[in-house]
């Protein structure tokens, strides 16, 4: 047995998109212990509410991260108008939970692109990304942006789309359904692949519930934990929504979780398609939070639960505006899935939980 | 395309980035946009690197990495400021935690706008850069060389 060593990992790393620093204590190959440190991208996002109103300030919820842009204006948005007490138009939420899934597909394989990359399968993740630039295409054609849309403001949405675009993402949905059975048919059943995924990083189910870990991540380990189900919005609506498991705890499991899931939204995106009522997509907000009002939301991001709290005091301006966000809630389950692990798997360990460090740190 | 007689490598660093201008680096890189097809290779070491592609603003805790970064990458050396933020901080310029454009950093030589920046203006910086590339190997052959930057050094006078 060799001595304790510290390998620092991060900030700037290539399996990383995003700069998270990682004290790994290791003995010969063996991780014994990884510290993670936080901080590079903090930019103060909250106390930015002192100086942009309600309104303006869906801007700046969009751009906590790229990634799930659309799932932090929505959540900004369905916890202000709790506040305000305001209704949002029925066909409203529904283009908000079809843009919503839209956004879950393209991180999801953004997510399995990067895990290929990080276990050498390069084209796999050229593949993966290839399939998702045609979901980016969608978002061109529905708001005009790429990955930042700015559709979703406090009332409703920004602008309506008409049958003939819905009708255009259902069918470019379906094709994209055709060639990501093959990738999947990669990551799932790739005997390669699978040698670098079973067993690696497992966390049992009661070390998922202890450790608080949510989304994608905490189902893999058997923790059935998805906000959609509790039904808010047009959630509500959905004939029948059972969240994705599996009971193999470990990275295979996570992946296929989220394989899974990609197929699930698009179900989704077809059943909202298929029974979205006419109607206005905008509700005015009339007048300011009250003083002292409180709301709470909870979303499903892509990554996990995403809890929003706000509190109003009679301005435009919101006293306080808080998140907590899915990673902030699965670091500790990375470090636990870390400790004993091979030097050579911590970038697939430390990709499983799909880290978001722009949303954590704000 | 005369002057994309080179394949330059790119590193690229999220300085405070909110990752929508990061996956547009690599969504350039990535079928559909294709960068690679120049030549452009995505590396992870500094000193492998021709280009340096920062998104999102500087603070002071990633400040020297973005200097360490620099300094080990070889000549000639050109950045790149990707998107609104990393040009001058965009809309999280008031930000308590955020000094400014990566401007403030290191010598910047192209602006890339956009947020999140497209990927079709990242080409268009990557053209450009290969530009500045040639005059700085040019400019290195006389013995001007690009400047060392301390990690500790005060912030750079805005658009230096």
């Amino acid at each position: 047995m060799g001595k304790a060593t510290i390998i620092p990992f991060g900030p700037q790393h290539p399996v990383l998109p995003e700069p998270l620093h990682l004290d790994l204590v290791v003995e010969d190959e063996k991780v014994i212990e990884a510290v993670p440190q936080i901080g590079f991208i903090h930019r103060g996002l909250e106390k930015l509410t002192e100086t942009r109103d309600y309104n303006q300030f869906i801007y700046i919820a969009e751009r906590i991260c790229g990634i799930c842009a659309v799932g932090h204006s929505l959540g900004y948005a369905e916890t202000v108008e709790g506040l305000m007490g305001l209704e949002v138009p029925k066909r409203a939420s529904y283009l908000r939970v079809i843009l919503h899934e839209m956004s879950r597909i393209h991180s999801h394989m953004l997510w399995m692109g990067l895990a290929a990359d990080a276990f050498g399968f390069e084209s796999l993740f050229m593949h993966c990304w290839r399939l998702r630039e045609r979901v980016l295409d969608l978002f061109e054609a529905m708001t005009g942006g790429r990955v930042i849309l700015s559709a979703v403001r406090v009332g409703g949405m920004v602008r309506d789309q008409d049958a003939a675009t819905l009708a255009h993402v259902q069918e470019v949905l379906e094709g994209i359904k055709d060639e990501y059975h093959e990738i999947c048919r990669a990551f799932l059943n790739d005997s390669s692949v699978r040698s670098r995924l079973v067993g690696v990083g497992v966390i049992e189910h009661d070390d998922a519930v202890n450790l608080g870990m949510v989304g994608p991540f905490a189902r893999a380990s058997n923790v059935v934990n998805d906000v959609r189900c509790k039904e808010a919005g047009a959630y509500a609506e959905l004939s029948d929504f059972t969240p994705i498991t599996s009971t193999d705890c470990d990275c295979y499991a996570r992946v296929e979780v989220r394989a899974k899931e990609i197929l699930q939204s698009i179900d989704i995106i077809e059943e909202m398609i298929a029974r979205i009522p006419e109607g206005p997509v905008f509700e005015k907000p009339k007048g300011s939070p009250a003083d002292g009002a409180m709301a709470c939301g909870a979303l499903e991001q892509p990554r996990g639960e995403c809890y929003y709290y706000a509190q109003g005091n009679g301005t435009k301006y919101l006293q306080r505006m808080r998140m907590r966000t899915p990673t902030s809630m699965n670091l500790a389950g990375m470090a636990a899935a870390l400790k004993g692990c091979d030097l050579a798997d911590v970038n697939m360990i430390v990709l499983t939980i799909d880290p978001c460090i722009s949303c954590t740190e704000r | 395309m005369s002057f994309m007689s080179k394949s330059p490598w790119v590193i690229h660093y999220d300085a405070s980035s909110c990752n929508g201008c990061d996956i547009e680096v690599l969504a350039t890189l990535c079928p559909g946009f294709d960068a690679e097809r120049f030549g452009v290779i995505n590396t992870g070491n500094p000193k492998h690197a021709d280009i340096f592609l920062v998104t999102g603003s500087v603070n002071s805790r990633n400040i020297h990495v973005i200097r360490e970064i620099y300094n080990q990458m070889p000549e000639p050396k050109a950045v790149i400021a990707c998107g609104c933020c990393a040009c001058e901080g965009g809309v999280f310029h008031d930000c308590y935690n955020v000094i400014g454009g990566v401007d403030r950093a290191i010598p910047v030589d192209v602006y890339a706008p956009g947020c999140a920046v497209r990927p079709e203006a990242l080409i268009d910086a990557i053209v450009e850069a290969e530009k500045v590339l040639e005059e700085k190997y040019e400019a290195m052959k006389k013995g001007e060389h690009a400047p060392v930057i301390p990690l500790d050094a005060p912030v750079l006078k805005k658009g230096a």
